[in-house]
């Protein structure tokens, strides 16, 4: 089983070279901490940055320089500021090629749940609405049960959707997960973790073809 | 050279009153108009109508005017960050609408570039769609969205000059482009207000048309909503 670390770890191994990559906040973040070697990515943080950096060193902070998740950061060579309405037309405009966020449902038909709960305090979408809706790819980083132990794993999303139909893969702690016109296939399993464990944690019909390797995480 | 400064911060909000709709600039904390949010306390207007991505904390930014009860409705893509806008959104004192955030962006820059509408993929098939027109281009369904309207923008640059021309810093930047022009009276306040023709016109972001008043702002906090750091090895 893979701890959120992991799970980062794993979903870097999609990053390829030349790639403009919005990372969420949580897990997707820690991505940015594992880009594999010899390849050129850089991460667009839609508040306006492209070319972000590492946090900075203390006593570094800039007041305006912040990501999506008012973090304080640093910006790279050949990083540029921009405004929000220019920052969402990259994104809708699909000049961005991955985005990575977490979510609280999703669906074999793509579809994902991750800005509301009915009844508890809603802090809105911010800018995971337009991210969904327009990336061509869009993978997310989730734990497969809640806190209760059911599966976030559905065949159709019970919360309020953030997005129809967008989601391309999944990767959790149990399971990297391919959303295809027939619904969720299985492509690889977390190290020390059975076909059978994550049959039993998964709500929706998984599509099982063959031997399912386990991943390769170092 | 049209002079757009105005002398103080009393000066530039004259004419906002009870029950307008005011547009503010920032991220967070990030970029927003201190010292005009400071006045709008001091000068206690009240059920405003308020477009801006957040809400603010408790102590500061937006959460000082909604301490005050002067918010009557917030227009935001995120409010997390407030304990007294939990408590008034749900006992019902606070109306409050969430949109997506690159359509709060774009709903801005319809209003400053007179554009009434616009189709964006953002919200089809989810309750930010609900009651809108929506419709197919290239195989994909868009949701209808209008460009605001708003009595006053208020937005807050690095620098600026006599004419109005803005330039900003950062990530300070993102909203206040877009909403300068996007309301009938654009009011600026920077950290540094210069004479027209010390700026380099090809370095200015915002240009002067978009402003109708301008001053410089008597002290900024910038306060850092979440400081992270990495350790020097």
């Amino acid at each position: 089983m893979l701890d959120k670390i992991g799970i980062a770890k794993r979903i870097a191994q999609e990053l390829k070279d030349r790639y403009f990559v919005n990372l969420g906040i949580g897990i997707p973040t820690l991505v940015a901490n594992y880009i594999p070697k010899g390849i050129a990515v850089e991460f667009q943080s839609e508040n306006g940055v492209l070319g972000m950096g590492p946090f900075p060193f203390e006593g570094e902070e800039d007041a305006d320089i912040i990501n999506a998740g008012k973090q304080t950061i640093t910006t790279l060579p050949g990083a540029s500021f921009f405004d929000s309405a220019l920052s969402f037309g990259m994104i809708r405009g699909q000049h961005v090629d991955l985005t990575i966020l977490g979510a609280m449902e999703v669906a074999e038909n793509g579809d994902i749940a991750n800005w509301k709960i009915p009844g508890k305090m809603v802090k809105g979408m911010g800018g995971a609405m337009d991210l969904v809706a327009s990336a061509e790819n869009i993978i997310v980083a989730m734990m497969h049960v809640n806190k209760a132990g059911e599966s976030k794993i559905l065949k159709k999303c019970s919360l309020p959707l953030t997005g129809v139909g967008c989601v391309k893969k999944v990767v959790t702690e149990l399971a990297v997960l391919e959303i295809t016109p027939k619904g969720f296939k299985l492509l690889e399993r977390a190290p020390g973790v059975s076909v059978e464990h994550i049959i039993a944690s998964t709500e929706a019909e998984l599509i099982i073809e063959g031997e399912i390797p386990e991943m390769v995480i170092d | 050279m049209i002079n757009k400064k105005v002398n103080n911060v009393q000066d530039a909000l004259q004419g906002i009153e009870n029950g307008m709709t005011i547009m503010l600039g920032g991220f967070g904390l990030c970029g927003i108009p201190e010292n005009s949010i400071a006045e709008l306390v001091k000068k206690e207007t009240k059920d405003l109508t308020c477009i801006s991505n957040n809400a603010g904390v408790d102590d500061f930014g937006l959460g000082l005017l909604l301490h005050k009860r002067q918010i009557k409705k917030m227009i935001s893509s995120y409010v997390g960050e407030n304990v007294e806008f939990e408590r008034q959104m749900l006992s019902g004192e606070l109306e409050v609408e969430l949109i997506p955030q690159g359509t709060l962006a774009e709903r801005c820059r319809a209003a400053q570039a007179g554009i009434p509408a616009f189709f964006t993929p953002a919200g089809y098939g989810t309750e930010v769609a609900n009651g809108k027109e929506t419709r197919e281009f290239n195989g994909k369904m868009h949701v209808m969205e209008q460009a605001f309207k708003a009595d006053f923008a208020i937005v807050k640059a690095w620098k600026g000059d006599t004419a109005g021309n803005l330039i900003f810093k950062g990530t300070a930047r993102n909203f206040n482009p877009c909403m300068s022009g996007a309301a009938k009276i654009t009011v600026a306040e920077v950290e540094e207000l210069v004479e027209a023709g010390t700026l380099d016109p090809n370095q200015i972001h915002i240009p002067g048309i978009f402003v109708q008043r301008i001053f410089q702002g008597e002290k900024y906090e910038k306060r850092i909503e979440q400081r992270t750091v990495r350790q020097k090895k």
